[in-house]
């Protein structure tokens, strides 16, 4: 698919009568719901809850896909994303999901969306306090590279005993002269709990912070929920000499000539000849739109 | 003008069919049906309903048609479907000692109350691949005599128990949870780990169980008795306030009698492991019945060393559906994380290039 092609907004379709809405059973959602209402009230902090077996793979969004259920209603828009994108295989099959067995209308355009499902992404356009955003999380803890045991890693939140992240970050430093974690950045929240974004880039960290719209996050192999609730302190961990920044590039998207979002980069032939497009791709979509070009 | 390399619906649609004609094959070989897979791979079929945590037989043996033979696709299916299914009540618990046994043997004793019931079995088999089933044929069993009886087969661990020799096992009537509806937190209990278990993989279980053969957490095992068998399943709905029978379902059971364990305050004792599964599971009970001993190193102030001695090792990675599913997602795009990496590494090599010249 031409990324320039318009984006497409489906209506609302005939959900399939053989599942409860949004196939989860009601018990199970207002379950999931009452977790969510936890992980809202403390930002940040990893809310176990009974994860079902989902109809889609561990590790392909289940987490995600049973939060979304959990508050999708039928005049919700959803919008799903992977990789920045709304028709990678994995975001067409789990909007295709919804669609079936919830019947709501579908969008590709993010301000169009009440529900945006995403995985390593946020969008670029700016979100606004009508909408939702649904992060598919892999690892919910932050902590679990340094410290593998759950019983360990629990306790260390409860103490606010963050030290040995820091000392990870101060080693990076000091071996390879940068922080070298590019996606799935540790960040503080509301200057308590120290929460894994997800994997997305850290050049999307900035975006968690203060933002209108609510952050949930759905870990379904781990059993774990988060939640940052709108305009909350998102602060992305660093060292007052060493501070937080974001990737740049030289380079400008080849479609829409956008500068300042996150290009993903293409090899283009056997000599390894490099294009840089935009990861979101319904952002420069709308630039283009707006008639502005590449070259 | 670049166009993006992406996936469409199109080519979702198409891949999947794509798989049902694979699935398939050869149209002229006649379409496999869901009763030969019941009747024909019941150890397929026992496999899956036992780690898919669902008993039906012909639900198994259509997942395992539809996944085209993958067992972990087929456990992962009937999970799924699992997922919908409403519930009535728990079960009252199997009583496993009253089980109609079709095969029940014990390595500890030569001879035990009830005797030694080989049944259907792979052991002692030459494992010479048999010509003659390239050809169809009627297997009608051995011959029985008219009168033939199971005698009653009190279990064998019972039998130790009554001595004491054996660390008793008593049911402290405590609610049982159910992990497929609430989150297994560490340490977790033993109902919770044993229910972990019996949905793990029964190569990683075997794998584990092995492992503490070789010295990985040795604990001296002796298969105390296995056995194989139908069980009624009972239920006491409360508007009735008593029980009664919905069916019954095969199982195989194993109990390890494992290495004594003595304190200060009481006499040696030795100790067990139990496996249960649903169908004839052999490997699965025995693995899984290795492993739980070796979990209860802690109960035993045993020290711990060894993988299939760490509960949060082994419960949190011994599901295949959790395992195939997160390996599997690194075929999804990884763009934007590798972009950043690519990014980050450029980066950090730009120094070493400077200082190169």
């Amino acid at each position: 698919m031409n990324a320039a092609t318009q984006p497409r907004h489906s209506p609302r379709e005939s959900r399939d009568e053989a599942y409860n809405f949004a196939y989860l059973d009601e018990q199970t959602k207002r379950m999931i719901r009452r977790g969510l209402l936890k992980a809202v009230a403390i930002p940040g902090y990893q809310v176990p809850f009974g994860g079902r077996e989902m109809p889609l793979p561990y590790g392909w969004g289940t987490g995600g896909m049973q939060l979304t259920a959990a508050i999708l209603g039928a005049e919700d828009v959803l919008k799903v994303i992977d990789q920045g994108a709304d028709d990678t295989t994995n975001a067409v099959s789990i909007r295709r999901f919804f669609a079936r067995t919830a019947g709501v209308a579908t969008t590709e355009r993010t301000p169009e969306a009440t529900i945006i499902q995403t995985r390593h992404r946020i969008p670029e356009t700016p979100l606004h306090s009508d909408q939702i955003m649904v992060y598919q999380v892999p690892i919910p803890e932050p902590l679990r590279f340094i410290e593998p045991s759950e019983t360990e890693t629990r306790t260390m939140h409860a103490l606010n005993d963050y030290g040995v992240m820091h000392v990870k970050l101060y080693e990076d430093i000091a071996t390879f002269g940068h922080i070298a974690t590019a996606y799935a950045y540790p960040v503080t929240v509301d200057e308590r709990y120290v929460m894994d974004p997800s994997p997305i880039p850290k050049f999307d960290n900035p975006k968690l912070d203060m933002s209108p719209a609510l952050m949930l996050f759905g870990a379904g192999r781990e059993k774990r929920l988060y939640a940052v609730p709108p305009f909350t302190r998102v602060t992305s961990l660093d060292f007052e000499d060493h501070p937080f920044e974001v990737q740049k590039w030289a380079h400008n998207c080849a479609i829409c000539g956008s500068h300042d979002s996150f290009l993903d980069e293409l090899i283009l032939d056997d000599q390894g000849t490099q294009s840089f497009v935009c990861s979101d791709t319904d952002y420069c979509a709308q630039r283009v739109n707006e008639g502005r070009t590449g070259q | 003008m670049y166009v993006a390399v992406k996936g469409g619906e199109q080519a979702i649609d198409n891949a999947h069919k794509l798989l049902a004609k694979k699935r398939r094959g050869d149209t002229s070989v006649a379409e496999l049906a869901v009763a030969q897979i019941q009747q024909q791979l019941p150890l397929a079929v026992a496999r899956v309903m036992t780690e898919g945590s669902l008993y039906d037989e012909e639900l198994a043996a259509l997942a395992i048609k539809q996944a085209a033979g993958d067992l972990v696709e087929a456990i992962f299916l009937l999970r799924a479907y699992r997922t919908t299914l409403p519930r009535f009540c728990a079960s009252v618990p199997i009583d496993t000692s009253n089980m109609l046994l079709n095969r029940r043997l014990s390595a500890t004793f030569k001879d035990v109350p009830g005797g030694q019931l080989l049944g259907p079995t792979f052991d002692y088999t030459h494992r010479l691949l048999d010509f003659s089933l390239l050809a169809e044929g009627d297997h009608a069993g051995p011959q029985t005599r008219a009168d033939a009886r199971v005698e009653a087969c009190p279990r064998v661990l019972g039998l130790l128990a009554r001595e004491g020799l054996i660390k008793e096992e008593a049911d402290t009537g405590a609610p049982v949870a159910d992990i497929t509806r609430q989150p297994l937190e560490y340490p977790a209990s033993r109902a919770e780990r044993l229910q972990a278990l019996t949905r793990g993989d029964e190569g990683f279980l075997l794998a584990l169980g092995y492992s503490t053969q070789r010295g990985y957490g040795r604990n001296h095992p002796f298969a105390g008795e296995i056995r194989v068998g139908e069980v009624e399943v009972w239920i006491e709905p409360e508007e009735l306030g008593f029980p009664i029978s919905i069916g019954a379902i095969e199982v195989t059971e194993c109990e390890m009698v494992n290495q004594f364990v003595g304190s200060a305050s009481g006499l040696p004792q030795f100790t067990r492991g139990y496996g249960l599964a649903f169908g004839h599971a052999e490997r699965k009970a025995m693995g899984m019945a290795l492993v739980d001993r070796s979990l209860r190193a802690g109960e035993y102030a045993e020290e711990i060393v060894s993988p299939a001695q760490q509960e949060e090792f082994v419960l949190a990675h011994c599901d295949n559906v959790e395992a195939n599913g997160f390996v599997s997602h690194l075929k999804l795009p990884h763009y934007v994380d590798f972009q950043a990496e690519l990014e980050l590494i450029r980066k950090l090599r730009t120094p070493a290039k400077e200082q190169a010249r």
